[in-house]
């Protein structure tokens, strides 16, 4: 069975060693901190000036001073500091972010990384804060399903959208596998889903995915 | 004696010229200057360059302040926020220049705009379309993109505290952009939640000095903004 959203974002909890300061994008990769145990201290740490993010407030407890990246309410854990755009950007560019955790429409062999913008001419295109953290975090892992709603692959040769950051992907996590993005190798399988054979991950890839 | 607070948000305006660029504080409502966004509305100036994260939601906001044509030019980051009706409207009928700008380039190019530094170099968004016609060069083997300070005529502010010499204390998230954007324009106004006496605010919390700020006004926002739909 391909894992579903909260599997995928818990497959990638599983690799998130104690001590590492992690920012974790919208959508999947938000689901990642729920599966953090607790006695592993974790630092996450949120574009708009958060370190120390905590899980969503209780009702009737919500401070609506306190947001994430993705404008949702959160808390606070214990530790916890603020600061403002300037110095949280400082922290991401400046290499301090562990492991940046982001979603995709595409990842290629080399490590490219397209996010941000499909190329459609009436859409007006939204980076965010996606190219500073994929050029400036430690490392830089994708979590995504293995291919679009249509079946094309997302893992691909080269990307055929707009680039968010050059040779930043270190690691995806997709519904069907974990794979290694190796500057010499390109894909290298880590880990499969249960009852997901490497075959069928190659099948659904658009690039060569390698055993180790 | 310095004293920065106006009496109403019509005096913290006064003198907005058109053609003016305007820095908005805020990351989604969060440390949002609304009311001196609406001030802005009424105030009237036109063919204004605004500088912000997202592009405002709704029909309220910075939305209506582009709704009814005073826009002319939006510097963001992320213009998809929630709802971004009116945005994506005069977008795609070609009515609003759009710069978009990667949300730790706008930060740094506004803070080095505060710090009298005229441009950076940032590995953000190299080899991309967003360094296209910008000037690259390599250090240390990787490549950088020159990206130039960003100066404002004005900057709207939001803090939860302030005193008359202008010195702001933000709570919670609020801070985001608003002390960089303090620095970075020659009128900067504050918009904050309460007032208190010189000495109060205990030095080790004043985010912005008061030294960056020239007017400040008070506004009770009441409870009605902390509802879902107004983040």
């Amino acid at each position: 069975m391909p894992f579903d959203r909260n599997q995928m974002a818990a497959r990638l909890a599983a690799d998130v060693p104690e001590g590492w300061c992690v920012n974790l994008g919208i959508g999947i990769p938000t689901l990642v901190a729920n599966h953090v145990p607790a006695e592993r201290e974790v630092i996450f740490q949120s574009e708009n000036g958060v370190i120390g993010m905590g899980p969503a407030p209780a009702k009737g407890a919500e401070d609506p001073w306190l947001i994430n990246a993705g404008k949702q309410l959160i808390t606070l854990v214990k530790g916890a500091s603020f600061v403002g755009h300037a110095d949280s950007f400082a922290m991401i560019r400046g290499g301090h972010i562990d492991l940046c955790v982001l979603g995709a429409f595409e990842v290629a062999e080399n490590g490219d990384l397209a996010n941000w913008a499909t190329g459609e001419n009436d859409t007006a295109p939204a980076v965010g804060g996606a190219m500073d953290l994929a050029a400036g975090a430690k490392r830089v892992w994708v979590v995504m399903e293995h291919t679009t709603k249509d079946g094309r692959p997302k893992l691909v040769e080269k990307c055929s959208y707009p680039l968010t950051g050059l040779r930043c992907i270190r690691r995806v996590y997709t519904n069907l596998a974990v794979i290694d993005v190796l500057p010499e190798k390109g894909f290298v399988l880590r880990d499969l889903a249960p009852g997901v054979t490497f075959e069928e991950v190659q099948a659904k890839s658009g690039a060569k995915l390698h055993l180790n | 004696m310095i004293n920065k607070i106006v009496a109403s948000v019509a005096e913290a305006l006064d003198g907005v010229k058109d053609g003016s660029t305007v820095l908005i504080g805020g990351f989604g409502a969060v440390g949002q200057p609304d009311a001196l966004i609406e001030g802005l509305i009424e105030q009237g100036a036109k063919n204004l360059t605004i500088a912000l994260n997202n592009a405002g939601s709704g029909h309220v906001g910075v939305a209506r302040l582009m709704e009814v044509g005073r826009v002319r030019k939006i510097i963001c980051s992320f213009p998809r926020s929630s709802d971004p009706v009116v945005f994506e409207t005069l977008y795609r009928e070609g009515k609003l220049e759009l710069e978009i700008t990667p949300q730790g380039t706008l930060a740094e190019r506004i803070r080095a705009a505060g710090a009298g530094i005229p441009a950076f170099y940032t590995a953000t968004a190299a080899g991309t379309l967003l360094a296209r016609g910008k000037e690259t060069r390599e250090f240390d083997g990787r490549e950088y993109v020159m990206e130039k300070a960003l100066k404002a005529d004005v900057a709207l502010v939001e803090a939860w505290e302030a005193d008359r010499w202008g010195n702001l204390v933000y709570r919670g998230s609020g801070a985001n952009f608003n002390p960089i954007m303090a620095m970075a324009a020659e009128l900067t106004v504050a918009q904050v939640q309460h007032i208190r006496e010189l000495g109060e605010l205990h030095p080790h919390m004043v985010g912005t000095p008061g030294v960056y700020v020239n007017r400040v006004v008070q506004v009770d926002r009441g409870g009605d903004w902390l509802k879902p739909e107004a983040r």
